[in-house]
């Protein structure tokens, strides 16, 4: 036993000084980047042609202020917020309701639904956006919220199905009998009894839905046309087009939408995993 | 208790129907959002593409397969392949390697191995579109950290994006840079969740690290590995939000992914019936995709 010990080295950890060598170059790939953005909001134009890596002479916050009073700002970040609320909160309804009847309710036709919508896994949603622009004209839907949220919720329902139904099909099933022997039908079965017990998948695909509509471009690219209803990452491509290379503005501006979204992911990282590898968390 | 059970296997039929109204409740409106906004769309890309059409008024134009033509002998049409198979590619060759690497020494449960698994996940989380830009700058030519290097190895760097014999390269630097953290993840899971007696008991038999990691670890994950691979692939299918801040499909159409190709052509044009052929390509070339995968690797897995 104390000889594993020994060949291990800091509490344990097996890492070759070659590996830690590059662990730290890789480390520094993946910095460097992040930093000299987040600092180039401080500089000026000439300033970040000399010294693109190092501190700023003097911490001027003058690009951020300008951002955070020039009113258009907190008017992205809300859009982006309404829009990803919304997704969040049709995808848990609707996915879930529909996994809980496939997964525990005998009826004619569930294996033919089931796989219906587990083909929606095999097809990226880029492949129906030009027909999905159409749909949503033809809904009056154009320049509205919704025409973002809802073509989200539909495209993000087959993997909230398959997530869901993993997690329910695992569930007690003594408990779902006895709620039957007891007269209670399915729906409030579903009320009362699945969901208060599904806190944990729940969350992991409201994290998935909101990281998802967060970071959207190519929907609302194509279905919102008046900038007054643009989540930010088209406001920031926008911005981007006004200032073109005047890289701090573009550079502070975007550290400003980023760094809260940034901080949620981090917290949130435990469930955007557990989604990845097939959702198994179980609380 | 025995009384329950006799009257409802008498009213076995109406249960049947209750579940089934029940059933319908919970699913049709998950159903109609499927239907409507996933099917629909894509059966009617199928319809657009053997017409011309600008969008607006009836679909009168039936051009048969000439849409198809178009596409396939459009200019950009091979560029945009080629460069989805050398993005897939290169993910293959050298980010999955590279993610397994790192994961082999990051599954270990430490706190400061835990801050590099974070920091190397950091650029997955951030939107596409954010990366685009934070690397555009790094890469442009007057202010971007690309001159600043080259000004201190005294040599002129080229403005990446603006040359065709570049631009390729340096998106896939970005791809990896974005999406090597996520690999790594996938494949730490499936380390993790290796039974450690396994690799110690190994250890105790005098096995060398190098055996454990080729004979025990790699092996282990190998269906870890099997998803990643089939993500990079379909990935780099679906690329787009990156191009955009990148280059645009830019320069002189040389860095078109299949959707910036769609969405510049097809869609930006209103050509729909363009789009609707380029759609369906797309949709053939992952559903081919998806399936061959499934057969042959998912599917050996398995056994």
């Amino acid at each position: 036993m104390s000889k594993l010990r020994k060949r291990k080295g800091l509490d344990g950890v097996d890492i070759s000084p070659a590996q830690w060598v590059s662990l730290f170059a890789i480390a520094l790939f993946v910095i460097v980047p992040f930093w000299s953005s987040a600092i180039a909001g401080f500089k000026d134009i000439g300033e970040l042609r000399t010294t693109p890596f190092g501190l700023p002479q003097s911490w001027d916050p003058k690009n951020f202020t300008e951002i955070l009073y020039g009113g258009s700002f907190f008017r992205f970040l809300w859009n982006s917020l309404r829009i990803a609320a919304v997704t969040v909160l049709l995808t848990l309804v609707t996915s879930s309701m529909a996994a809980f009847a496939l997964a525990h309710i005998k009826f004619f036709g569930r294996t033919s639904i089931t796989s219906l919508f587990l083909i929606g896994l095999l097809f990226p949603f880029a492949t129906a956006i030009l027909p999905l622009f159409i749909t949503i004209r033809n809904l009056g839907l154009l320049d509205n919220p919704l025409g973002v949220i809802l073509p989200q919720v539909a495209f993000n329902l087959a993997f909230s199905i398959l997530l869901f139904m993993t997690f329910f099909k695992d569930l007690p099933h003594e408990l779902i009998d006895a709620a039957k022997m007891d007269r209670c039908n399915y729906l409030r079965i579903y009320w009362y009894i699945v969901l208060p017990l599904s806190l944990p998948i729940l969350t992991t695909v409201a994290v998935f839905a909101f990281v998802g509509s967060w970071n959207n471009y190519l929907l609302p690219l194509v279905m919102l046309n008046n900038d007054s209803s643009f989540p930010w990452p088209l406001g920031v491509m926008q911005y981007q087009g006004q200032y073109i290379t005047n890289w701090p503005k573009v550079l502070a501006f975007l550290t400003l939408t980023t760094l809260p979204a940034l901080a949620f992911f981090l917290a949130a990282q435990r469930f955007i995993i557990s989604g990845l590898t097939g959702g198994a968390v179980k609380g | 208790m025995s009384q329950t059970s006799v009257i409802q296997s008498g009213k076995r039929s109406t249960r049947g129907q209750k579940a089934f109204f029940q059933a319908s409740i919970l699913i049709v409106p998950a159903l109609i959002l499927f239907i409507g906004l996933v099917i629909w769309p894509l059966l009617n890309a199928f319809m657009f593409s053997f017409y011309k059409w600008n969008g607006f008024g009836p679909l009168t134009d039936f051009e048969g397969l000439d849409n198809y033509g178009d596409v396939l002998t459009h200019r950009t049409f091979p560029t945009a392949l080629r460069n989805v198979g050398l993005l897939a590619v290169t993910s293959l060759l050298i980010q999955l390697p590279l993610a397994l690497w790192a994961a082999l020494a990051l599954y270990q449960k430490a706190w400061f191995v835990s801050v590099f698994r974070t920091l190397f996940f950091l650029p997955y989380v951030l939107a596409e579109i954010a990366a685009g830009l934070i690397w555009r700058f790094v890469y442009d030519g007057e202010y971007g950290l690309v001159p600043a290097i080259g000004d201190t190895l005294h040599t002129e760097m080229p403005f990446v994006l603006a040359e065709r014999a570049w631009v390729m390269p340096a998106i896939i630097l970005v791809v990896m840079w974005k999406y090597f953290g996520f690999h790594m993840m996938i494949y730490i899971a499936g380390l993790q969740s290796i039974p450690n007696e396994v690799i110690e008991a190994a250890r105790m038999d005098g096995v060398s690290r190098r055996k454990i990691m080729w004979h025990i670890k790699i092996p282990m994950i190998k269906s870890s590995i099997a998803i990643s691979v089939f993500f990079a692939i379909v990935g780099s299918l679906q690329l787009f939000d990156l191009i955009v801040p990148l280059t645009g499909g830019g320069p002189q159409n040389s860095s078109h992914t299949l959707v910036s190709f769609l969405y510049e052509f097809g869609i930006r044009r209103m050509k729909l019936g363009f789009g609707g052929a380029t759609s369906v390509v797309l949709f053939v070339i992952c559903v081919g995709v998806t399936l061959l995968y499934r057969r042959l690797v998912l599917a050996r897995m398995d056994q």
